[in-house]
């Protein structure tokens, strides 16, 4: 059976291109070790390269509507994940409680108690 | 069944989309929350343990740079292998499909010699939460791109007889995902120190 082709095929090598060259901007920026720059050339970077995968070599956004929506349902699965646990896990004390074992050192693995 | 017969994933596209790609469009949509999962949990405990940039300093930019390309140029691979086989050009989507597995060869074997500097410089997944999360995201991603490579040779092997075409796009949408999950680690693991 032959594939069914769905899709106008952009300039590909071009594209990669683009992506390359984000990835040199995000090694330099990191090393400039200014916060501010580093999470930019980072975090921003990577968030424009996953667009660039999904959008060109994916095609998601010539899907039909649904799959994206199943897409963007899952990611806010997770940012429900992140908002219901984080400020447990990121707080480590606050009005009424506190937790000291997140303070404590780190405990050595079950084999090198043993040792 | 006879050979003739086609299964269902073939054959049936009841929402408008190919079955096959639908399942694959469900197995991306299934990984988001779990890579999700674990990324949202390492982010909020790496905010909240600002003394694990001391571990996260060990870990090679170098190496995770040069894996970023890898990935990215076998992703290209992939997307072309999907264009040939739009134009029914089997052997060639084969052709790429195999280059695009020998790049996560490759991604492997970089990893591999990455852990085993991490693990004889003492770091192993009892040194500390830094680590315990550092194995794991880049050890079950590791484990996509192996599953990737393998399906991918089967592809191929097909789709050099010209026969079964479709797989060759659900493949590369794979594939195009285990990119993206590593865009997304490389930043979390190598840069954010």
């Amino acid at each position: 059976m032959a594939t069914e082709a769905h899709v106008q095929h952009p300039n590909y090598v071009k594209i990669w291109g683009i992506l390359v060259v984000l990835l040199v901007v995000s090694v330099l920026g990191s090393m400039t070790h200014i916060r501010n720059v580093v999470l930019i050339a980072a975090f921003g970077v990577a968030v424009v390269k996953a667009y660039l995968v999904a959008k060109n070599f994916m095609h998601v956004t010539i899907e039909k509507r649904w799959v994206p929506y199943l897409l963007i349902v899952c990611l806010l699965f997770v940012v429900i994940l992140f908002a219901g646990v984080s400020p447990d896990v990121m707080k480590h004390s606050g009005l009424h409680w506190s937790n000291p074992s997140a303070n404590a050192p780190a405990q050595p693995g079950a084999a090198a108690a043993h040792e | 069944m006879s050979a003739s017969v086609k299964p269902i994933a073939n054959t049936r596209s009841g929402t408008g989309i190919p079955t096959a790609r639908l399942i694959t469009w469900w197995v991306i949509a299934s990984e988001i929350v779990i890579f999700g999962g674990l990324l949202a949990s390492y982010i909020m405990h790496r905010i909240g343990h600002p003394e694990w940039a001391d571990s996260a300093a060990h870990t090679n930019t170098w190496a995770g740079a040069f894996n970023t390309f890898v990935l990215l140029t076998s992703s290209l691979f992939a997307v072309l292998a999907h264009k040939a086989a739009d134009a029914h050009d089997g052997p060639k989507a084969a052709k790429l499909l195999r280059l695009t597995s020998l790049g996560g060869l490759i991604f492997l074997i970089v990893k591999g010699f990455e852990w085993t500097a991490d693990i004889r410089e003492g770091f192993v997944l009892s040194s500390g939460g830094f680590w315990q999360f550092y194995y794991t995201l880049t050890g079950l991603h590791g484990l996509h791109v192996l599953a990737g490579m393998i399906i991918m040779l089967v592809v191929a092997s097909d789709a050099a007889k010209n026969q079964e075409l479709q797989r060759v796009e659900c493949i590369g949408l794979y594939w195009h995902f285990v990119d993206i999950v590593w865009i997304f680690l490389f930043p979390l693991l190598y840069i954010a120190r």
